[in-house]
C-alpha cells in the first residue's frame, strides 16, 4: 500500500513575458488501488501537474510538496522518480532516434527493477502484452515511437505501463486523439494493470468519454490551476451534460489557456 | 527533431520548376564555378567526356564531367570555392594541396594469411594506375610524390583464411604521400583492413581492383591522433559479377577526408558502401563518395551514419550516384543519417543522384539529420534510465547498424569500445 501525496503545490514556467504561475496550490492524495480522474478545460493546468510529478525541467515548483510514501519526490531526478514507481504516460510521446523498442524496453525494465529481466520470460511477457494491446510484433524492431501514428504511440505508452508495473500511473490525456476502438484497447490495458491491485491511477482527461471504460472513484475538477470541485463518479456524469461552462472564471483562465497553448505549440 | 527528406528517383527530364534562389536541384550553389550550370542543372550543358591525362575537364553539375588526371599540374590551385572542396577548411590541410609531399609516409606493416602476396614496389610497377586516377589536386599531389607502393594481391580463386591487416602508422606532421594497391583476383574471397594510427599529415591513394567474380571487403579505419590530417582517395574498379564491400570508419584526426568511389566495368557486380563517423569538438570529418553505374545490371547500396558532439564538430557527407545511359537494370540506394548530440556541431549532407536512363530496377536516396535533445533525454529518463545510459543507448544503437556490417569480431569489439570512449570523452 503506497500513498502519493501532493500538498499545496505551486508551479510556474518561464515564458518570454516572464514567469507565469500555472498551478496555484493543488492538494491531492492518491492511494494504491484508487483511480482519480482530473478533469478540466484546456489550459487549466492538468498536464502541468502530470509533468511536474514526473520532473520535467520546464516546470518550476515554487512551493508545496510531492511525497511518495513520505519520500520527497521533488528532490529526486527524473529517472529516480521512475525507479521509485512513478510512471507518466505522456500526452505527446517522444520519438527517440537510434533506439529500438526491444532495447529500450529491456533497458528501462532493468533500470526500474535493478536487475535484468530473465530473457525468456521477458520476451514472452512483451509479446503477450503487445498482442493484448494489438500492437504489431514488428514494432519491437522499430525505433522508439519513430514514425508511429498518434494511436500507436498511446498504445505503446500503455504497453510500458503494463510491463514496468509502477506504483502510480499518471495518464496525461491518453485518450485524446484515439478512435473508439483504440480507446477501448488502451482502457483495457489500464484496467488490467489496475486489476493487479498494486497501482494507483491518476487519469487526466479533457473529455468524459474515457470514463465509460475506466471507472474513477474520485473526480477532481481543475480550473485555473486549482481544484474547484471534487466528488465521486457522479461529478463526471454532470460534466458530461453541462460541460465546464459553469466554472468559467473569465480573464484569468483565458490567459493561462493562451500560455499553455503557446507552450504546447 | 528529425528532418527527413526522401526523394524518389526522378526519371527523365528534370522538372522545369524554378528552384529556390541560390539553390540548385543538387543543393546550395556556393561555387561560382557552377554559376553557368545553375540555371538548368541537368539540361545538357554538361561536358561528360572524361579527360584522362588531358586536363580539360570542366566542372559542371554532372559528376561525369569531373577532371581526372595523373598530373598535378592539370589541377588548378585550390581556392575553396570548388564544388568538391567547398566544405573543407583548406587552411587545416597543412599543405597537402600546396606542398611537395616528401615527408616520411606512414609506415606500412602487413599481417596476412600465407595465401596472400604482399610486395613493396617502385613507382614504375605496372600495377600502379590499374584501378584509379586522381580526381582532385590533393590526390594528384600524392600520386606525383609517392616513392614506393604496397601491393597486396589475393591470387585467383584463393579464399583468404582470416583478414589481411594493414597497419599504417603516422611518422609525424610533415606532409607526405602514400600509395596502396589491393588486387582481388578472379574468384578470390578476402577481407582487407587498413588501420590508420598515430600522427600523420598524409595524402593517400588506395587502388582497389576487384576482378571478375571476386569478393572483397575493405575496411578503412581512421583512428588517428588528434593532430592528424588525412586525405584518402579509395577507388575501386569492379569486374563482372564482382562483389565489393567498403566500410569507412573515421573517429580520430583533426581533418579526415575520405573519397571512396566504385566504378562498374562489367555487368552483374554489386557494391555496398558503408561509413561510420563520430566527430568531437573541432574535428572535421568528410566523406564524399561516388558510385559510377557505367554498365548494365549492377547494384549499389550506400549507408553512412555519423554522430557529432561538441563545438565546431563538423561532418560532411556527399554521395554522388551516377546512372549512365548504358546502365539499364541498375538498382541503387544511398542514405546518410546523422545524429547531432550537442549544440555547436554541424552536419552537412548532400545526396546526389543523376539518372540518364529510365530503364532501371530502382534508384533512391535519402538523408536525415536528427538531434538528440532534452526531450529524448526526458523521455528515456522518465522510464527510469539514468542520463549516461540514455545517451549511450541512443548513440550505440544508432551506430551499431554500421559496426555489425564489419563481421570481423575483434574489430567490431574495438570499434564498440572506441564509440564508448568518444561518448565518455565529453559527458556533460
Amino acid at each position: 500500500m503506497s500513498t502519493l501525496e501532493i500538498k499545496d503545490l505551486h508551479v510556474s514556467i518561464d515564458t518570454e513575458q516572464g514567469t507565469k504561475e500555472i498551478l496555484k496550490g493543488v492538494s491531492l492524495t492518491i492511494r494504491t488501488g484508487e483511480t482519480h480522474a482530473i478533469m478540466g478545460p484546456n489550459g487549466s493546468g492538468k498536464s502541468t501537474l502530470a509533468s511536474t510529478i514526473a520532473g520535467h525541467p520546464r516546470y518550476n515548483v515554487t512551493s508545496g510538496s510531492i511525497t511518495l510514501d513520505g519520500e520527497d519526490v521533488l528532490a529526486m531526478s527524473v529517472d529516480e522518480r521512475a525507479r521509485a514507481g512513478l510512471f507518466l504516460a505522456m500526452q505527446y510521446p517522444v520519438e527517440v532516434p537510434g533506439v529500438s523498442m526491444t532495447n529500450f524496453l529491456r533497458t528501462a525494465k532493468t533500470a526500474i527493477d535493478g536487475e535484468a529481466p530473465k530473457l525468456r520470460t521477458w520476451t514472452k511477457d512483451v509479446k503477450a502484452a503487445m498482442a493484448q494491446l494489438r500492437i504489431d510484433a514488428d514494432f519491437t524492431q522499430r525505433n522508439v515511437n519513430e514514425g508511429f501514428s498518434g494511436g500507436e504511440k498511446k498504445r505503446v505508452e500503455i504497453l510500458q505501463l503494463e510491463l514496468f508495473k509502477p506504483k502510480f500511473a499518471i495518464l496525461d490525456e491518453t485518450d485524446s486523439g484515439l478512435d473508439v476502438d483504440a480507446l477501448k484497447v488502451v482502457s483495457e490495458g489500464v484496467n488490467r494493470a489496475h486489476a493487479e491491485g498494486n497501482m494507483g491511477t491518476l487519469l487526466i482527461t479533457h473529455y468524459t468519454r474515457i470514463l465509460r471504460y475506466i471507472k474513477p472513484e474520485f473526480v477532481h475538477v481543475f480550473v485555473d490551476g486549482q481544484v474547484v470541485e471534487e466528488g465521486g463518479p457522479e461529478l463526471a456524469d454532470r460534466l458530461e451534460e453541462e460541460g465546464y461552462d459553469r466554472y468559467a472564471t473569465g480573464a484569468g483562465a483565458a490567459t493561462i489557456a493562451a500560455a499553455d497553448a503557446a507552450a504546447q505549440a | 527533431m528529425t528532418d527527413i527528406t526522401t526523394e524518389k528517383a526522378r526519371i527523365g527530364a528534370p522538372s522545369a520548376q524554378p528552384f529556390i534562389n541560390g539553390f540548385t536541384e543538387e543543393g546550395e550553389s556556393l561555387s561560382p564555378l557552377n554559376a553557368a550550370a545553375s540555371k538548368s542543372p541537368l539540361a545538357g550543358e554538361a561536358v561528360k567526356r572524361h579527360s584522362h591525362g588531358g586536363g580539360v575537364g570542366i566542372p559542371d553539375s554532372s559528376r561525369a564531367g569531373r577532371l581526372t588526371s595523373y598530373k598535378l599540374a592539370d589541377f588548378k590551385p585550390l581556392t575553396g570555392m570548388e564544388e568538391d572542396w567547398r566544405f573543407t577548411p583548406l587552411k587545416r590541410l597543412r599543405g597537402l594541396h600546396t606542398e611537395v609531399l616528401n615527408g616520411a609516409a606512414p609506415t606500412v606493416s602487413v599481417t596476412a594469411p600465407d595465401s596472400v602476396t604482399v610486395e613493396t614496389v617502385g613507382r614504375d610497377d605496372r600495377r600502379i594506375g590499374s584501378a584509379a586516377i586522381p580526381e582532385d589536386r590533393v590526390s594528384a599531389n600524392a600520386w606525383e610524390n609517392f616513392t614506393e607502393a604496397t601491393v597486396i594481391t589475393v591470387p585467383a580463386e584463393v579464399q583468404a583464411d582470416g583478414e589481411v591487416s594493414v597497419l599504417l602508422t603516422g611518422q609525424g606532421t610533415e606532409a607526405s604521400a602514400q600509395h596502396v594497391v589491393i588486387i582481388a583476383e578472379k574468384f578470390s574471397k578476402s577481407v582487407v583492413v587498413l588501420d590508420h594510427q598515430g600522427t600523420a599529415v598524409v595524402s593517400e591513394n588506395i587502388e582497389i581492383l576487384v576482378e571478375d567474380g571476386a569478393q572483397l571487403t575493405v575496411i578503412s579505419l581512421q583512428e588517428w591522433n588528434d593532430d592528424a590530417v588525412h586525405a584518402s582517395s579509395q577507388q575501386a574498379k569492379l569486374g563482372r559479377d564482382a562483389k565489393f564491400k567498403h566500410i569507412v570508419v573515421s573517429l580520430g584526426g583533426d581533418l579526415v577526408r575520405v573519397t571512396p568511389s566504385a566504378r562498374f566495368t562489367a555487368p552483374g557486380a554489386e557494391v555496398e558502401l558503408f561509413g561510420l563517423y563520430f566527430a568531437d569538438a573541432g574535428q572535421h570529418l568528410e566523406q564524399r563518395l561516388f558510385v559510377d553505374h557505367a554498365v548494365a545490371n549492377c547494384k549499389s547500396n550506400v549507408l553512412y551514419k555519423g554522430a557529432l558532439q561538441g563545438r565546431n564538430a563538423h561532418t560532411v557527407w556527399v554521395g554522388d550516384v551516377l546512372i549512365r545511359k548504358e546502365a539499364e537494370g541498375t538498382d541503387t540506394y544511398e542514405a546518410n543519417r546523422n545524429l547531432v548530440l550537442t549544440d555547436g556541431a554541424r552536419a552537412d549532407s548532400v545526396p546526389n543522384l543523376e539518372i540518364e536512363t529510365g530503364l532501371i530496377a530502382g534508384a533512391g536516396h535519402a538523408s536525415a539529420t536528427g538531434r538528440f535533445d532534452d526531450q529524448h533525454l526526458f523521455y528515456l529518463m522518465a522510464r527510469g534510465i539514468p542520463e549516461e545510459v540514455a545517451r549511450r543507448l541512443v548513440v550505440r544503437g544508432f551506430l551499431n547498424e554500421i559496426i555489425q556490417q564489419i563481421k570481423v569480431p575483434a574489430i567490431e569489439e574495438r570499434l564498440t569500445d572506441a564509440v564508448e570512449r568518444e561518448l565518455a570523452a565529453t559527458n556533460h
